[in-house]
Order: C-alpha cells, then sequence, then structure tokens
C-alpha cells in the first residue's frame, strides 16, 4: 500500500496518544464513569475476598451451568452498553430538528448506531442464547454435561474477548462508522481508513471462532448424549430448537468468518475482493453477509420459540399441541432459511424473476411460523393457564410478533419494500420481531428458569413492573416509526429539516424512556430476589409443575445433574415420570467421572485479545508473538493430561440424602 | 394530548397506537399517497397485503386474548384436557389457512414484482394512459457523489447539483451510478428506490403525475454527510420544465471532466448548483471510473481480460486502474506510465462505435453453437440488462 493515513511506529504501530478520543467530552465522561465504576467492583470483589472463588469456580469452570450463568452475566452487561447506544440515538433523532445538529456529530453518531447493532445482534442476544441453550440443553436431555466441556469454556471466553475489543473501542481508536453489516466499499480501507473497521473486523472474528465451536459442542452434545430412551421424536421442542439452532450456526458462520477474512485481505494485503477497481465486487460482499445474516436471525428466534413451547405446555397444564408438526416446522424453518438472502437487498437492481423469487421463499416462512403460532393458542385451548410471569411474557410475545411477521411478510414483496427498504419502517419491522420475539422468549425464559439455576424464584412484583414497562414501551417506542417510515423517513439520519416529523421522534423517545423503567424494574426485581432469596425459596426443584427432565433434578442441580442417567419412555418425561410415580434412587450410588476445570480457556482468550487489538493497531511484532503464543498454549493444552476426575459414591451419596431430606421436608 | 393517556391503566395503555391515529391524519404519509404512478401502484401493494394478512393475523390475535382469557387457571368452568395434544383437522386447518394467504400473496408478488420492475419501461403513466410507442422517455443520468447528487440531462446538455426537475406525466428513465460508496436513489413521491453503486449502473423507469415540490434523498447510509443527502424534486408542466431548462442554460458554469473531478470531493449539505453544458459522455466515464485523465476505463480492462489479459506486462497498467486505492475519499493525481495507455474501443458518444467490423460469427466452425474455449473472447459479450450495461455493449461489436 502506497497510501498510508498515518504514520506507523515499529514498536506501537497506528496506535499514539492521539489515538485517545480525549477531544470527546460524552465519551471522557463515559470514561470516567466506567473506570470508577470498575474500580469500585474491583475494589469491592477484593474486598469480600472472592478472587480465588470466581477464579477456581466461575472463570475456569467447565461446567456447562456455570458457563450458561457467565454468557447471560455478559449479555446482560452488553445489554446495558447496547440500550445506552439506543438512548442516545433516540435523543439526538428527538432533537435534531429546526437547524440543531443535536448533541451528537456525526464522527460519533455513526458509531454509535453501529456500535448498537453489532453489540445487540452479537453480544447480547448471542451470548443470551446461548447461555441458555448452554444451561438449559444438557439438563433437558439428561446428560451431565456438554460432549467437550473445555471447549465450551473456551467458547465462552472467545466470545467475550470480542466483547472486550468492542468495549476497547469505546476508549482507544474508534468504532466503525459503517452500518452493523460494515458494508464496502465505505468498509474498505480507501473509505474507513481509521482502525473503526478493524475493530468490528477482529472482535467478529475472534467472537466468532467461540460461537461456531459453541455451536458443533451442542449439535455433539443432543446428538450424542441424550438419556436412553430419548429418542428425537421424544426430545424436548426446546432441545429441538436448539439442535435446529446450532446446526444453523454451524452452517452459516463459516461463511461469516470467511467474508471477513477476504474484507481484512482487501484491508491489509491490498487485494481487491470488495473494492471498486480490479474486478472488485461489493455486491458479493453483500451477498455473501446475508448467506450468513439471514440464518442469523433463525438462529436467535428459534430457540426462542422452543421457550415459548414449553412455558406454553407447563402453564396450561397440558401436553403441547402438535409437537410433531411443531418439530417440522422447525425444521422447515431451519432449511428454508437458507433461500431468502437476497430480501434484504431486493433495490440492489435484481431481476424482477430473481426478486420474486426470493420474495415468495420468504413468504412461506410465514406458514412454519404461523403454524407454530396456532400451536401455542391451542395448546392454551382446553388448558387451564395460569398467569406466571413466563406465560405473561408468551402472551405478549404472541400478540406482539404476529404483527412483526405481519410487517416482515409485507416487506417480502419486492415493490413494497422498494418503497420501504431502509425506512424506519423496517427498522421498527426488526425490531418488533427481536425485542418482541427473542427479548420478550429470553425474559420468558429467565423468568421461568432462574428458579432451576439459584433455587428461588423471581419477585413477582418487580417482575410486573418490568413487564409492563416493556410490553407498554416498546409498542410507544416503535409504532412511531413504522408510521415514519410511511413518511418516507431512512434510517440512521442524524438531522432532520422536515419539522413535522419531530413529535414522532419525541413519542419513540419516551417509548425507550419506558423501556429504561423496564430495565430498572429488572435488575430491582434481580436484587430484590437475591435479597428476599429465603422467603422465594424452592426446595422441590420443581417449581412451575414443570414436564420436561430439569425440573427432575435439585435447584440448583448438583455439579454432576443427575446421580443415575434417567430412563425415557415419553415425550415429557419428567411429567410421565411424575404421572406414573418413579420413585428417585436414593443408594447404589457410584463415583462419577468429571471434566476437570481448566485456566486455559481464559489464557487462549487473552491472547486471542491481545493479538486482535495488535492486529487492529498495525503493531506487527506483538500480533505475530500473540498468535504464537496462541498456538504454544493450544499445544501446550494437549499434554495436559490432570483433565478429569471422579466425584467419589459418598460424596453422591451425601448430596443425594440431603435433597432426600429436602424433598421429605416438603412433603 | 400524549400525557392525557399515560394516567390511564396500563392495560388500556396498550391501545395508545389506536389513540395516535388522529395525528396520522395530520401527517403526511407520502409512501400511501405519493404523487407518481409506479409509487402509487407500489404504495397500493402495501395497502392490499397488509389487509390480506389481516385477515388471519386479526383472528390469530383474538382468539389469544379470547383462549388466555377463557382457559385462565381461575376459570373452573371451561373444559380441561390435559392430554389432549393432536387433531388432525386442526392441523389441517392451520398449515392450510397460512398456505392459502400466501399462495394469494405469492401471485401478487410474481405479477406485482415483474410489473413494477425498475428496469422495465413504462407501459402506463397513469391508470388510463397507456404509453404510445413513439414516446420517447426523458433521460436522466443520476450520480451519487460523497453526499451530493449530481443530475445530468443529456436531451437538454444541463447538469445540476440537489436540484431534480421533472416534467409531469412524461415517462423517465433514470440511469444511476455512484462515484464511492454506496447510495440508495429515493423519491418517495415518485417511485420506489434503488441503490447507486460505483463502477455499476441500474435503471429506474418512473412518472410524477401531479406538479410540485418533493423531498428525494440517499436512503443507504454512505458516510459522514449522509443525513443532508437531499435534494428537492420539482415537477413541472411541460412549459414549466422547458423554462426552468431555459434557465439552467443561461448560466455560465460547465460540467467537463476537470469541474466533475472538483465536484466529486467530499462536501456537505450543498446547496442546489446549476450547469450549462456537460461534456459529452461524463456519465459513462463515471460508470466507467475513468473520468480522471490517464486512467483507463474499466472497459477497456475488461476487454483485455476478455482477451487472456496481458501476463506480467499487465501489471504494468494497474496505476491506471486504480481507483480509490491510494486516495481516500478523493483523488489524487496518477502517472499515465502503462503498457496501454488507449485501446481502440469505441468510446461512448464519439460517433465510432458503428463504423467498426462485426466480430466474425465462429459458430458454424464450432459444430455444436457454442464457441471454443480459447476463442471465448470471439463470442459476444453477454448482455445483461442489469448492471453495466454500457460497458459491456461496445466490446460486442468490437473486432477481436
Amino acid at each position: 500500500m502506497s497510501y498510508e493515513p498515518v504514520s506507523i511506529s515499529p514498536l506501537l504501530g497506528r496506535l499514539s496518544l492521539d489515538s485517545l478520543p480525549l477531544h470527546e467530552p460524552i465519551i471522557v465522561a463515559t470514561f470516567a464513569a466506567v473506570a470508577i465504576g470498575g474500580i469500585g467492583l474491583l475494589a469491592f470483589v477484593t474486598r469480600l475476598g472472592l478472587w480465588g472463588t470466581l477464579w477456581r469456580d466461575w472463570f475456569t469452570s467447565v461446567d456447562h451451568k456455570k458457563i450458561g450463568i457467565m454468557y447471560m452475566v455478559l449479555g446482560l452487561v452488553m445489554f446495558l452498553r447496547g440500550f445506552a447506544d439506543a438512548i442516545m440515538m433516540r435523543i439526538q433523532q428527538a432533537i435534531a430538528f429546526n437547524g440543531s445538529e443535536g448533541y451528537l456529530n456525526a464522527h460519533h453518531y455513526d458509531q454509535i448506531f453501529t456500535a448498537h447493532g453489532v453489540i445487540m445482534i452479537f453480544f447480547v442476544a448471542m451470548p443470551f442464547v446461548t447461555g441458555l441453550m448452554n444451561y438449559i440443553v444438557p439438563l433437558q436431555i439428561g446428560a451431565r454435561d456438554v460432549s467437550f466441556p473445555f471447549l465450551n469454556n473456551f467458547s465462552f471466553w472467545m466470545t467475550t474477548a470480542g466483547a472486550v475489543l468492542v468495549m476497547m473501542s469505546l476508549f482507544v481508536g474508534e468504532f466503525a462508522q459503517t452500518g452493523w453489516l460494515a458494508y464496502p466499499p465505505l468498509s474498505g480501507i480507501a473509505y474507513s481508513p481509521a482502525t473503526g473497521v478493524d475493530y468490528y473486523i477482529w472482535a467478529l472474528q475472534i467472537a466468532g471462532v467461540g460461537t461456531t465451536l459453541s455451536g458443533i459442542n451442542l449439535v455433539a452434545t443432543i446428538l450424542k448424549m441424550r438419556a436412553p430412551g430419548m429418542g428425537l421424536m421424544k426430545m424436548p421442542v426446546f432441545t429441538w430448537t436448539s439442535l435446529c439452532t446450532n446446526v444453523l450456526i454451524v452452517a452459516s458462520f463459516p461463511v461469516l468468518t470467511a467474508v471477513l477474512t477476504l474484507l481484512s485481505l482487501d484491508r491489509y494485503v491490498g487485494t481487491n475482493f470488495f473494492t471498486n477497481d480490479f474486478g472488485g465486487s461489493p455486491m458479493m460482499y453483500v451477498n455473501l453477509i446475508w448467506i450468513w445474516g439471514h440464518p442469523e436471525v433463525y438462529i436467535l428466534i428459534l430457540p426462542l420459540f422452543g421457550v415459548f413451547s414449553e412455558v406454553t405446555s407447563t402453564f396450561s397444564g397440558k401436553r403441547l399441541f402438535g409437537y410433531t408438526s411443531m418439530v417440522y416446522a422447525t425444521i422447515v424453518i431451519t432449511i428454508l432459511s437458507y433461500l431468502v438472502w437476497l430480501h434484504h437487498f431486493f433495490t440492489m437492481g435484481s431481476g424482477a424473476s430473481v426478486n420474486s423469487f426470493f420474495g415468495i421463499t420468504t413468504m412461506v416462512i410465514s406458514i412454519p411460523t404461523g403454524a407454530k403460532l396456532f400451536n401455542w393458542l391451542f395448546t392454551m385451548y382446553r388448558g387451564r393457564v395460569r398467569f406466571e410471569l413466563p406465560m405473561m411474557w408468551t402472551v405478549a410475545f404472541m400478540l406482539t410478533f404476529v404483527v412483526g411477521g405481519m410487517t416482515g411478510v409485507l416487506l417480502a414483496v419486492p415493490p413494497a419494500d422498494f418503497v420501504l427498504h431502509n425506512s424506519l419502517f423496517l427498522i421498527a419491522h426488526f425490531h418488533n420481531v427481536i425485542i418482541g420475539g427473542v427479548l420478550f422468549g429470553l425474559f420468558a425464559a429467565i423468568n421461568y428458569w432462574w428458579p432451576k439455576a439459584f433455587g428461588y424464584k423471581l419477585d413477582v412484583f418487580w417482575g410486573k413492573v418490568s413487564f409492563w414497562c416493556w410490553v407498554v414501551g416498546f409498542w410507544l417506542a416503535f409504532m412511531p416509526l413504522y408510521v415514519l417510515g410511511l413518511m418516507g423517513v431512512t434510517r440512521r439520519m442524524r438531522v432532520f429539516d422536515d419539522p413535522s416529523l419531530q413529535i414522532w421522534f419525541v413519542i419513540a423517545g419516551i417509548g425507550a424512556a419506558v423501556i429504561a423503567i423496564g430495565i430498572a424494574a429488572m435488575l430491582i426485581q434481580f436484587a430484590v430476589s437475591i435479597r428476599k432469596r429465603d422467603q422465594l425459596r424452592d426446595t422441590t426443584g420443581d417449581p412451575w409443575g414443570g414436564r420436561t427432565l430439569e425440573w427432575s433434578t435439585s435447584s440448583p442441580p448438583p455439579d454432576y445433574n443427575f446421580a443415575f442417567p434417567p430412563v425415557i419412555h415419553q415425550l415429557d418425561a419428567w411429567y410421565d415420570m411424575k404421572t406414573r410415580g418413579a420413585q428417585r434412587p436414593v443408594e447404589g450410588f457410584r463415583p462419577i467421572h468429571m471434566p476437570r476445570n481448566t485456566g486455559t480457556g481464559v489464557i487462549l482468550s487473552a491472547l486471542a485479545t491481545v493479538m486482535g487489538f495488535a492486529l487492529i493497531w498495525y503493531i506487527w511484532w506483538l500480533a505475530a508473538l500473540s498468535f504464537a503464543g496462541l498456538i504454544a498454549v493450544a499445544i501446550g493444552h494437549t499434554f495436559n493430561y490432570e483433565r478429569d476426575f471422579h466425584i467419589p459414591a459418598e460424596e453422591v451419596a451425601t448430596t443425594e440424602a440431603a435433597r432426600t431430606r429436602a424433598l421429605a421436608a416438603e412433603a | 394530548m400524549l400525557h392525557a393517556h399515560l394516567r390511564v391503566r396500563p392495560r388500556t395503555l396498550r391501545l395508545l397506537p389506536l389513540a395516535a391515529l388522529p395525528l396520522l391524519a395530520g401527517c403526511n404519509l407520502v409512501v400511501l399517497d405519493p404523487a407518481g404512478d409506479v409509487a402509487k401502484q407500489q404504495g397500493d401493494l402495501v395497502v392490499i397485503s397488509t389487509i390480506l394478512m389481516l385477515i388471519i393475523i386479526l383472528p390469530v390475535m383474538a382468539l389469544t386474548v379470547f383462549f388466555a382469557w377463557r382457559y385462565r387457571a381461575a376459570n373452573q368452568e371451561a373444559r380441561y384436557e390435559p392430554e389432549w395434544d393432536h387433531s388432525t383437522k386442526l392441523e389441517l386447518v392451520i398449515w392450510a389457512a397460512p398456505l392459502l394467504i400466501i399462495i394469494c400473496l405469492g401471485a401478487i408478488t410474481w405479477v406485482g414484482t415483474h410489473l413494477l420492475d425498475p428496469y422495465r419501461p413504462l407501459a402506463r403513466t397513469a391508470p388510463d394512459r397507456p404509453v404510445g410507442a413513439t414516446v420517447k422517455p426523458l433521460d436522466i443520468q443520476v450520480v451519487a457523489l460523497d453526499w451530493k447528487w449530481l443530475f445530468i440531462y443529456p436531451e437538454q446538455g444541463l447538469a445540476t447539483v440537489n436540484e431534480l426537475a421533472l416534467p409531469v406525466d412524461r415517462p423517465v428513465r433514470f440511469r444511476i451510478s455512484a462515484s464511492s460508496v454506496m447510495n440508495s436513489f429515493y423519491v418517495p413521491a415518485l417511485a420506489g428506490q434503488i441503490y447507486a453503486m460505483p463502477g455499476m449502473e441500474t435503471k429506474l423507469h418512473a412518472v410524477i403525475n401531479r406538479s410540485g415540490e418533493y423531498d428525494g434523498f440517499s436512503a443507504n447510509y454512505s458516510g459522514a454527510g449522509f443525513s443532508g443527502m437531499r435534494f428537492k424534486v420539482k415537477a413541472l408542466d411541460d412549459a414549466g420544465f422547458a423554462a426552468w431548462a431555459e434557465s439552467v442554460r443561461n448560466g455560465n458554469a460547465s460540467l467537463d471532466r476537470a469541474a466533475y473531478l472538483t465536484l466529486e470531493k467530499p462536501s456537505e449539505n450543498e446547496p442546489p448548483r446549476h450547469f450549462a453544458s456537460v461534456e459529452g459522455g461524463l456519465f459513462d466515464a463515471v460508470v466507467n471510473m475513468c473520468v480522471e485523465p490517464g486512467k483507463m476505463c474499466m472497459r477497456d480492462m475488461m476487454a483485455v481480460d476478455a482477451r487472456g489479459g496481458m501476463g506480467l506486462a499487465g501489471i504494468h497498467n494497474t496505476r491506471q486502474l486504480a481507483y480509490d486505492k491510494f486516495s481516500a475519499r478523493g483523488t489524487a493525481p496518477t502517472s499515465s506510465l502503462g503498457f496501454v495507455s488507449a485501446t481502440c474501443l469505441p468510446q461512448p458518444g464519439d460517433g465510432t462505435g458503428s463504423a467498426l467490423p462485426q466480430a466474425v460469427d465462429l459458430r458454424p466452425l464450432t459444430g455444436a453453437g457454442l464457441p471454443l474455449p480459447d476463442r471465448r473472447a470471439a463470442a459476444p459479450w453477454p448482455t445483461n440488462p442489469h448492471f453495466a450495461a454500457s460497458a459491456a455493449a461496445p466490446f460486442a461489436t468490437g473486432n477481436p
């Protein structure tokens, strides 16, 4: 490359004091707040003397339950960051009228909407969903852990490494100003010469390693580790949807990895895959990224469809209506999700036949999705519906998601898409399905399985406050965007000149504020529940009258999940065991073979973070060194022969005896 | 009006979108009520599709609420069948009902997409006004620059920046490209959008039916100045349009290649600007990324490549081909050293195209009607109606 925007020092690469955004008061203030908060947190942990516990029992843990919880914590932390971005955008768009520039310049605003999208998809929705599957799937199939417990720990830390890089971009350098999919040529070196896109690439590449490996792990787990008797058509629906999701992950994330690799080759070594000149084709990037991007949508939503199935069936006190058609609907969606990617860019100028083909395949997906909805409806039909928090979220989902689904099918009609593409109507649509589907589903899941993970229920009052704020806030925040889209307002605008639009942005801003209250109420709900945990305690392990195997163990489950692998005769195995009066085995325990904790995952991910940082800043020696370190540690780990141990039979007996006493006390 | 609603109970709060309906009456839903026939048909499709889907969505929502209420745990009178989980009849209905709707919608989609294909010349300018066979659409060449719009009127021999004037009721054919990054050309009152991409050409056929002033903008984020990439669309009657063209031609600015290279440099919130004359072939040079003196046109590079390239010697041409490699958001002078400094390909607009001898048709010699692998270069270039037609077309008649 003969064009270099900045000088590169051999020692620090592009990094210099100028890289720190000291001229942006908002960022400096944020940094101060984060630094003070961070130091406070570190001091707090030190004062409680928790470092040893954190390291031994959590960071190095290969237990799928602990890794699942850590994924959820990661998702929650990043959610707060992503939501802060959302609020900043809503404020900017609500005030940038009548010649006002708002309070964000283009450089800052463009980073915010890019970061919001990237964070919410890759570092909020993905960790939440992965965490949920990690925690629940092995329990639902009667397994003691996932197939590859160390790989699981490594996957989690690689995802975290990606999140760390994104957070670093806030204070060192900048994040991409390209939109969340970084279309070239804008994301090419010619038009984005600074570090933003490189942060984007390396954060996603490193986190992508984690996601892909975790997908492989869970596919293997579901296919190979099911309890005896659990044929595929006896698997709980959540496990089924998880299986399909992980198949999608394994099949589609390599495409993302490949396309980002090509983009980084363009940026780092001057190839011409996606450049304007030398035969490069940015259209190829757009195609490739959506070949990953559309399945990604279903990666996010399918597990939550599973959650809604479990919740509806449990709280209706009834078998799930149409289990078989539910499973086939899931599989059909999985396959069809690969045949629709072009609907994200009908306006690129493909021919009418190509556009109609992809429009119609998109609509066809709504058929199995519709069937699922009807199945949930008829699960409630002739049931006894208890409106506990998870069920409330499910009903809110059903009423919200159909609207998002409808506008989605509308956008699949190419001529309609020509007038609505990239408009705020589109923004309203995908928030409608992602919030109304993925997030509502996660909240249902958190309220549903929290007692399993921690042994006590969540506080109902604050849960309801959070529920109503979220639902009302959602409609307030996004219905105006549908209207604005019909008024021809496009996305990613920083300032507006038509004053008649302002009222809608103000309403949307109020909606976002109501959602903020909902989030606060949820955090309060967690805090209050932790404080009142003795009142909310559940000793049965089955607080909701559950139907699947996870409810057969204690809450929280012991490290080994099941002292004896359960034998499955029917769908809804635990319900079947309960109705047939199955007895818990209380003697004859044997030592249980378990994987040993290891710090290798943390070390590898730390090295990967350093390597990503070095590559972003062109610190070549450090990149080479950390890459060599990665290889060395990975090889070194293969010589670690102390990777398993046995829980002695006496210890299992003690644990199980305690459970027997707790159950007896309950009775 | 909002505060009045905020005091009501949460459950009724969810009806707020309905309560906001009167607000809707006051605002301009341009997508549903545009001034152009194409946009009108697209807007109608939005409405028709929505109504079709509501046939199934509304009952689902009503049933959700009804079942949730009817089968609530407190209602001990409702039937309770915990083991009931299958009904073939119901299953048939729940798969068939959405299927029927999608069949209808799919048919509408297929027909609508073909009829409203932006590449398709208009067959009508209004529901009852077909376009005659002799009517020549107005050509307008559109270039998305950083961060403003350039409109070239070859017929009128003029150009404007951030101002688009259209004659009412006359079909318009837009040829659209971009100078640096992807944008999307969108005038909601006129017709749906289409991407504007560097090195490529997209097309849009449309017509405006009501005179007046409308908004146009980029609908695809393109960098820091994106928000200001807006222009006014003046829909004028024939006399008004002629007068407007005359007034533009009376100006003294002219858009030659040098002026274009200055113009394409990044700038934000540009006011409208007029050019009384335009250098011939400018738009084709933009599409081929060779406005700058000394650059080799993409068309020529493709011609060289189609003949098997130049081997190692081709390396010396790279400097002439580099478009954005050495110049972030702007242009820098390049060297004119290179093995190919000009080609014999006809340049658009120079009138020499027809003088070239026709390619020899080798098909009779190869038996199967297909070119031999090493003769591929001699076969006519496949003309894709959708991309870079201008880049390929001259070669199709070129002499190998």
